[in-house]
């Protein structure tokens, strides 16, 4: 998370078009009352409440609703921040990537900092057919690489989307794991295989 | 409890094994829900609850019969519908809990420390606020929500709890508006309530305080938000913070016109 950045509420002010000075100060003030209804608990610090240009642009309803030289801005930011692996492979271990859709600790204030955080991608994503406890905020990942294949474009679109799903498309829901810190860029390969690989159960 | 909990847990796998769809399995849950309602352990909170209201405690060794929850002092019946609420003796809203809170102090002659340190119970580490908000919701069952925002600072509460609502941070970039802000979605097999949308808003709010089956507690609303900032993913929710109050007012005053319906049961 980056300092708030005043010249960038000018920007969204300039260019948001929809903006007045007042909902500005709205925005302000909530935040200043957040900040002090707030207490740092375990790894939950306050600086969480500091906002960056995705996560303040997009704290409006609906989301997608961001003018769209903002939204290019956001895109192009993040897509700046993705890191591919080093080593050049993008694909992990599938059976890995199912435990890691299926856990959902991590991050909170609740959590010890020292495991492993989860994907959670089954809170949001229906992904195979045996599991049925599937939520619905994103869209079905079912067939997903049977439906795309396996090249090496499709492997880099994947992996860049579970690293930061607003290079792709700015406001959308999902959290940008890699940017964020939230999964390690082993976990993330091994997300990318649940998802390509052909006998992974997202593709059966 | 612990054996009704086992029970509905039970019942809930039994389901689970059963189904052969997700289809089928919202409908077995759908099903489990409606069985749930037979029998709503909240009763036991509402008892202590009225207890609480009628004991003399504090150092000034008096009830919370004097407290003025809006409707005039000791006027309990009807009035969760109207809260939260500007209170000119505090000058400021105040929900619920901080109404109460407020009581301890002023009349009962507490400490605010001493007042507020358990806002929610564990087993035997019980919380007056869930005895209190069970029994004083109860009063308000069948009452239809009639939150104003007329006062400026209640129409100031209301706007800073929208923005809030909307607010995306923390390391997820999680909003309330991320889960809530659709219709029809879910989280697992959980429905989300559209809280952006008239019949969303009632639904979510009219069904609060409830007993959760998996914890054996009665929660109150600002258990909820408490709850679902955990799980957003920010820093810990101060018990009667501003900030609750102001998402208690928005959400509150969204859900106008509906009939109070708590404490509810979930599971």
């Amino acid at each position: 998370m980056t300092q708030p950045r005043p010249l960038l509420l000018v920007l969204l002010f300039v260019l948001g078009g929809c903006a007045t000075p007042t909902e500005l100060d709205i925005a302000k003030q909530a935040h200043e009352v957040m900040r002090a209804s707030f207490k740092e608990t375990g790894q939950a610090t306050l600086d969480r409440l500091n906002q960056d240009l995705a996560q303040s642009a997009c704290s409006i309803p609906p989301s997608t609703s961001v003018n769209k030289e903002i939204a290019a801005t956001i895109e192009k930011e993040n897509m700046a921040s993705i890191r591919y692996p080093a080593d050049g492979k993008l694909l992990g271990d599938w059976k890995s990537g199912e435990r890691i859709a299926q856990s959902g600790v991590g991050k909170q204030f609740s959590d010890d900092p020292k495991n492993a955080s989860g994907g959670n991608c089954y809170a949001c994503h229906q992904m195979s057919k045996q599991e049925i406890s599937f939520g619905t905020i994103g869209p079905s990942l079912l067939g997903f690489g049977k439906l795309r294949g396996n090249s090496e474009a499709i492997q880099r679109y994947t992996y860049g989307k579970i690293w930061n799903a607003q290079a792709y498309s700015a406001c959308s829901n999902m959290p940008r794991f890699g940017h964020n810190g939230i999964l390690t860029e082993a976990q993330i390969k091994d997300l990318t295989a649940l998802l390509l690989d052909p006998a992974s159960p997202v593709n059966q | 409890m612990t054996v009704f909990r086992t029970l509905a847990i039970a019942g809930l796998l039994l389901g689970y094994a059963a189904v052969t769809s997700a289809q089928s399995a919202v409908d077995e849950i759908a099903k489990y829900r409606q069985q749930l309602q037979d029998g709503n352990p909240a009763d036991l909170w509402e008892a202590r609850g009225e207890d609480v209201w009628k004991q003399k405690r504090g150092p000034k060794g008096v009830s919370l019969e004097r407290c003025d929850l809006g409707l005039g002092p000791g006027v309990v019946t009807g009035a969760y519908a109207q809260l939260p609420r500007y209170f000119s003796d505090a000058d400021r809203v105040m929900d619920l809990e901080t109404r109460l809170v407020h009581c301890m102090v002023t009349l009962q002659g507490m400490s605010l420390a001493d007042a507020t340190k358990r806002p929610f119970g564990s087993g035997t580490n019980r919380s007056d606020f869930e005895a209190l908000a069970a029994w004083i919701t109860a009063e308000s069952r069948g009452t239809k929500m009639n939150v104003s925002i007329s006062h400026p600072k209640e129409a100031q509460a209301y706007r800073l709890g929208e923005k809030m609502f909307y607010f995306r941070g923390g390391p997820h970039d999680f909003a309330c508006a991320t889960c809530h802000g659709e219709s029809g979605k879910r989280i697992r097999l959980q429905d989300l309530p559209n809280l952006t949308e008239k019949a969303g808003a009632q639904l979510g709010y009219t069904t609060w305080p409830a007993y959760r089956v998996s914890q054996g507690e009665l929660r109150t609303f600002q258990w909820r938000l408490y709850d679902c900032f955990r799980q957003q993913r920010f820093p810990e929710l101060k018990f009667t913070s501003e900030a609750s109050i102001a998402l208690t007012t928005f959400l509150a005053y969204n859900a106008n016109g509906a009939a109070f319906n708590a404490p509810a049961i979930k599971r």
